[in-house]
């Protein structure tokens, strides 16, 4: 059977390593032409180090690489250009100011100037065969994520690259760009190219692949023909044992009024609106989900909401007691410490955990009291408290790090953020809002962080969870807001919603939003006679 | 394609990040770099035509060889530690204070003004008032660039830097101003200053060597041990973390810049109260460039820059004694600087990384 | 009227040498390389095209031609060989850009200030100086009848040649980064040099290349200063400012060679404002002031009006090591 095929790819013992941490341990992999091949693991697993090995980012530190049958060394992109291999990565690897054609000849060579007619006749020519649809004119920093990811593709096919990898493409797409994607790879596979998806959506392996290999903790277990896998096996070869793939959502807890955001409008400095009208309601004990395509306004939602981002309009009314008076105080102007300083406890887990939530630098300690190190008298910091809450949560949360002073960046991903969550909960908030908490993290980890979030949401905390993965917010929420261009585009009942229906709203604001605005209209009058 | 495959060869060297160094394989590596820029000048001074040992132990004899020239070096010690710990300030920040020349100026001038207007007072008062006059213009004259930064994220290396030359041009409009010069001369020049604005000297050198030493004292326990001190460091590796903490990012960075300006301030006071008597276009006369590489080399750690600005000033009080006796232009001290600094940075990476040379997997399999 | 005619004229020549470590810092920073050195390097090139010069003078026989180029030939190398080192430490050995470029920049102003003193010591007079066959190269050319017509041939054609050849040169490099290939790929690797290098660009090698090239012009900018403006003598400190006034000329040229031209005259005009408009009672000090208050005054403005497409690259200031992670 290996003969009816050639082997394109064939990777023998490949080894890599990062200072002490082995990323890939002699890994063997095949791939057939014409062929869509599913690369499969956790986080962490060694996937991308693997085929950026191909690519020619990194260098193995042993094992052969074979190529059509030759054995190959492919030191630099260039080699793997000249090999016919092309890596669409999962940040794109794109020049922002450039415009798509520019990004596409980059590094091409050919005469002094570059003949941009020609150039964007043979792109026109590509785009047809597979069924794209580009402007080669268009700047890459006025494009969608989808766009962008179509001009890679673009990018490789023009070099005459046979064999593809691709890195996530899945991640930032909606439920119907994926499905296009895949008739664009099955058509790539018809007219004989090699394939290689890395991801860890397994309902994506099952539809789109013909085989499956499978990577954990760097090591290679396995490749298995795709109809002969099922969800069930898939997972075990990629955890190690069999795990509950279920996502607990408990029912039941009393909800309480928390925070109130009306008509929230937010500009950036380039004077595009990034939030628009945004209104919606959080209730202690329960999570809120927000869905939507990257930059749909998750973030700078976020950041309005702590007072990290300028607002333009709207209110953020949040529910507090004053003086034993409950009152709704209006966050709208106010800077992170006014915040602070007014009594109200939010947490926030932020997308960039190192760049924003953390100082990686920094030992544990000194990141423990990044929010309150103000809290004692006097101009000296109080080193000894932090110290005390990293050694609890060190051992409540099974943080693993050779001690308190270690800085912050020598720690795994998944330990890094527990480090940060537990910093989070540990100020008993009465909103916690984490942005893409297991992003990059394996599955235990994973589950350890919505294990939290569940707990949160039952003390009575209100949890606002920005998600990428449809399934696992369909799952953990109890209402889910689907963002669209910074507009709301609906607020809905995951349990009673498909992710189809989600993937449409994520890219229109339709009938839901119209729904929506008449529940608005409604809870207005209610907070009218409230008052 | 096939004309593309080359050759199943690793690449002959590559690098690879360390996971952590042992502190005396890092001195050793630092120890080698500064061996190799001393003989890198040594060889410039062989190609002069003079023998490098004897320059060089001419350069020492220069600096520590007799009573007076080690009151001389820690002379220039004491401007070059100060300053460094300023700018190690700024520079915690990621704010590239490199204005310290003319915040230097900018010291000088309010200390002078109140030698040149104020002298009947008491001399406690005057010195006093002189230092606190030096201290606050200083860290306003820093204050302003920090300010534009906070503000509108404006390039604070340009805006500092050019500071300097209106400072600098400001001296030299006040040597012109009669009100200022000597009545008997008509030369340029700020006149001297009279004993009631000149510091005492302990030890043969005025009291600006104790000022420093208790300033790298209180700078040490300032950076590791205050609030602000926490604030820096938090704010210097990411100011997004800084906001997201509820810090209020733009008055830390005012705030510290004035103070590492401020530094600078009290060293333009301390030259011309306690070194040279009076102002002159030479007042900052480089400290404030030189003093960067004081607080780089010594790591922005306070007691690393008392050795770091030490040997500094050797280099310069030694390269005036080679321009007496070989007849070298003192300039070789910035040569030198120069030249230790670049072999310093570039030995960072030697710490920071590990070459791997073809045909030696195996060891960093094991290693 | 004629004020400004002269005005402009003597803006132009002043202008040049600001001219040239613009546009070297341009093409420095279009790989991603902030070069806070120009300064040292201008010091470096200033001092090596007076040797050059001399050395051209004594071994080529007398001066004239050979004498000038040999002045920008090793002027041009001496700017290169500051670069080479700033590109060796922070490309190969990833230092500090910020402090690497300063660094440059005190090593280079000792390298001029202390040559410039050894070449003094060697010649015969105790001062160096290049000989008047020499110096008359620097003048600026007569093109006959051009030259005579009225103002334009004083603002067209009455300059030295390095001014057409720097002129030359922004023309040149504004082309360069518009319509060649290699000018796209080396945009590409100043603004993101993770993509350039997966795109199958040298990196490293288009890095060298523009940080020395950027190096060496600066360096024939310094050696303007000391063959034109210092008119070939040595002078301690002759370069004072002009390479640090050069980095801030990029920001006002929004990194657009063709712009550094107006950029260039505008603050060479500054720079000699006082003799042609002097104001009653006002010191000169406060005239030398104002190309650095214009340059701050500059500074504020463009940066509160940040535009994504005419501003700094990207990558400017950060390293980039393929296997970071």
């Amino acid at each position: 059977m290996e003969n009816t095929k050639t082997n394109a790819v064939e990777m023998k013992n490949v080894t890599k390593t990062f200072g002490s941490v082995v990323a890939n341990h002699d890994v063997n992999l095949t791939l057939r032409t014409g062929e869509i091949l599913a690369l499969l693991g956790e986080n962490g697993s060694g996937k991308t180090t693997l085929m950026n090995m191909l690519s020619g980012i990194y260098f193995p530190d042993h094992g052969e690489i074979y190529i059509h049958g030759k054995e190959v060394s492919i030191r630099s992109p260039k080699d793997a250009f000249a090999l016919g291999i092309g890596m669409i990565h999962q940040h794109f690897k794109l020049v922002d100011v450039l415009t798509a054609a520019e990004n596409i000849v980059l590094g091409l060579p050919g005469g002094a100037t570059i003949n941009r007619k020609l150039l964007s006749q043979k792109i026109r020519d590509i785009s047809q065969k597979y069924g794209f649809d580009i402007d080669p004119d268009k700047k890459i920093y006025q494009m969608s994520v989808s766009e962008k990811q179509t001009v890679e593709i673009i990018k490789v096919l023009y070099r005459g690259a046979g064999i593809l990898i691709l890195d996530e493409p899945t991640a930032v797409l909606t439920p119907q760009e994926t499905e296009k994607l895949f008739r664009v790879l099955r058509a790539m596979k018809d007219d004989n190219k090699a394939i290689i998806i890395i991801t860890h959506k397994l309902h994506e392996v099952l539809s789109v692949s013909d085989r499956v290999a499978i990577l954990r903790k760097g090591e290679y277990i396995d490749t298995v023909e795709t109809g002969k896998a099922t969800q069930q096996s898939l997972t075990e070869m990629m955890v190690g044992h069999s795990v509950s793939l279920s996502i607990d959502r408990p029912e039941g807890i009393p909800k309480k009024d928390c925070l109130k955001v009306h008509s929230l409008t937010c500009i950036n400095s380039d004077g595009v609106k990034k939030l628009d009208q945004v209104s919606f309601d959080a209730f202690g004990g329960e999570i809120l989900g927000v869905a939507g395509i990257a930059g749909s306004g998750q973030k700078e939602l976020c950041e309005a909401l702590t007072g990290l981002y300028p607002v333009k309009g709207g209110s953020i009314l949040f529910h507090n007691e004053v003086d034993g008076h409950l009152v709704d105080e209006n966050l709208v102007g106010k800077s992170p410490d006014e915040i602070i300083k007014k009594g109200i406890s939010m947490a926030f887990v932020p997308e960039d955990r190192l760049g924003m939530g953390l100082v990686a630098s920094l030992d544990m300690v000194d990141n423990i009291m990044l929010k309150n190190y103000r809290q004692n008298s006097g101009p000296f910091v109080d080193r000894e408290t932090p110290k005390k809450t990293a050694e609890r949560l060190i051992e409540e949360l099974q943080i693993v790090t050779p001690g308190v002073h270690t800085p912050i960046r020598r720690l795994s991903g998944g330990n890094v953020q527990k480090v940060l969550l537990g910093r989070e909960i540990e100020c008993s908030p009465q909103l916690l809002i984490v942005a893409y908490p297991a992003r990059g993290l394996d599955i235990n980890s994973s589950y350890t962080v919505y294990d939290l979030l569940n707990q949160q949401k039952k003390k009575g905390v209100a949890v606002i969870f920005i998600g990428e993965d449809l399934d696992v917010l369909l799952e953990i929420s109890d209402r889910l807001l689907v963002l669209c261009g910074g507009q709301v585009s609906g607020i809905v009942d995951p349990r009673t919603t498909s992710k189809e229906e989600i993937g449409l709203m994520m890219v229109h604001v339709g009938d839901q939003n119209k729904e929506n605005q008449a529940n608005l209209q409604k809870e207005r009058k209610e907070a009218a006679t409230h008052e | 394609m096939s004309k593309e495959i080359r050759e199943h060869q690793e690449p002959f060297v590559r690098m690879v990040k360390r996971a952590s160094i042992e502190p005396k394989k890092a001195w050793l590596i630092r120890g080698i770099a500064l061996l190799g820029a001393i003989i890198t000048g040594g060889l410039l001074i062989l190609t002069l035509g003079h023998n490098p040992f004897e320059v060089y132990a001419s350069m020492v004899q220069g600096a520590f060889g007799k009573k007076i020239a080690i009151q001389e070096t820690v002379k220039l010690t004491i401007p070059l530690l100060i300053t460094g710990i300023g700018i190690s300030l700024a520079f915690k920040m990621r704010f590239w204070n490199i204005g310290a020349e003319g915040q230097i100026l900018a010291g000088a001038i309010a200390a002078s003004s109140i030698a040149i207007y104020f002298d009947h007072l008491p001399h406690a008062i005057v010195l006093i008032l002189m230092g606190l006059a030096a201290f606050i213009a200083g860290g306003i004259y820093g204050m302003i660039p920090a300010f534009f930064k906070a503000k509108w994220n404006t390039n604070e290396t340009l805006f500092t830097l050019m500071m300097n030359y209106i400072a600098l041009q400001f001296v030299i409009f006040l040597e012109h101003q009669a009100s200022w010069q000597d009545s008997r001369s008509t030369f340029p020049k700020v006149r001297m200053f009279t004993d009631t604005a000149r510091l005492p000297k302990v030890f043969g050198v005025h009291i600006g060597w104790i000022i420093a030493l208790i300033i790298v004292v209180a700078a040490f326990i300032y950076l590791t041990k205050t609030k602000h001190g926490y604030e820096i460091s938090v704010v210097g590796e990411s100011a997004n973390t800084a906001r997201y903490a509820g810090m209020n990012v733009r008055r830390i960075l005012v705030r510290t810049m004035f103070l590492s300006a401020a530094l600078a301030g009290l060293v333009g006071f301390l030259q011309v109260s306690g070194s040279d008597g009076t102002l002159t276009e030479t007042t900052a006369g480089g400290v404030g460039f030189t003093a960067i590489t004081v607080a780089w080399l010594g790591h922005m750690n306070p007691f690393a820059m008392v050795v770091v600005s030490l040997f500094i000033a050797m280099l310069e009080r030694g390269s005036n004694s080679i321009q007496t006796s070989h007849n070298i232009p003192a300039s070789a001290a910035d040569l030198l600087t120069g030249l230790i600094l670049f072999f310093m940075l570039g030995c960072e990476f030697f710490i920071n990384y590990k070459l791997i040379f073809r045909g030696s997997r195996k060891e960093e399999a094991n290693g | 009227m004629d004020n400004i005619i002269n005005l402009l004229n003597a803006a132009v020549a002043a202008g040049t040498p600001l001219l040239l470590g613009t546009l070297g810092e341009i093409l420095t920073e279009k790989s991603g390389n902030l070069n806070l050195g120009v300064e040292g390097m201008m010091f470096m090139g200033a001092v090596s095209g007076l040797a050059g010069g001399l050395a051209a003078e004594q071994w080529l026989g007398g001066a004239g031609v050979m004498a000038a180029v040999g002045a920008l030939l090793i002027s041009f190398l001496a700017g290169a060989l500051g670069a080479l080192i700033y590109s060796f430490l922070t490309i190969t050995l990833r230092a500090n850009q910020n402090v690497t470029g300063l660094t440059l920049t005190i090593f280079g102003t000792g390298f001029g200030n202390f040559f410039g003193e050894i070449l003094g010591q060697r010649s015969a007079t105790g001062f160096a100086q290049v000989t008047q066959g020499t110096q008359a190269m620097f003048q600026p050319i007569h093109f006959g009848a051009l030259s005579d017509i009225p103002i334009l041939g004083k603002l067209l054609f009455s300059y030295n040649w390095i001014v057409y050849f720097s002129v030359a040169l922004a023309i040149l490099m504004a082309w360069f980064f518009k319509k060649s290939r290699t000018g796209l790929n080396l945009r590409a690797v100043g603004e993101d040099p993770a993509t350039a290098d997966a795109a199958g660009i040298n990196v490293t090698r288009y890095k060298y290349l523009a940080t020395i090239v950027g190096g060496g012009i600066c360096g024939i900018g310094g050696m303007y200063m000391c063959m034109v403006t210092c008119n070939g003598i040595w002078v301690h400190g002759c370069v004072s400012g002009y390479g640090w006034l050069a980095v801030a000329l990029v920001i006002f040229a929004t990194w657009n060679p063709a712009r550094a031209i107006l950029c260039g005259i505008i603050f060479g005009g500054l720079t000699v404002l006082r003799m042609y408009f002097p104001i009653k009672g006002l010191a000169t000090q406060f005239y030398d002031m104002v190309p650095y208050i214009v340059t701050i005054v500059v500074l504020v403005i463009t940066s509160i009006r940040q535009s994504r497409e005419h501003s700094q690259p990207k990558s400017c200031g950060n390293n980039y090591f393929r296997e970071e992670r």
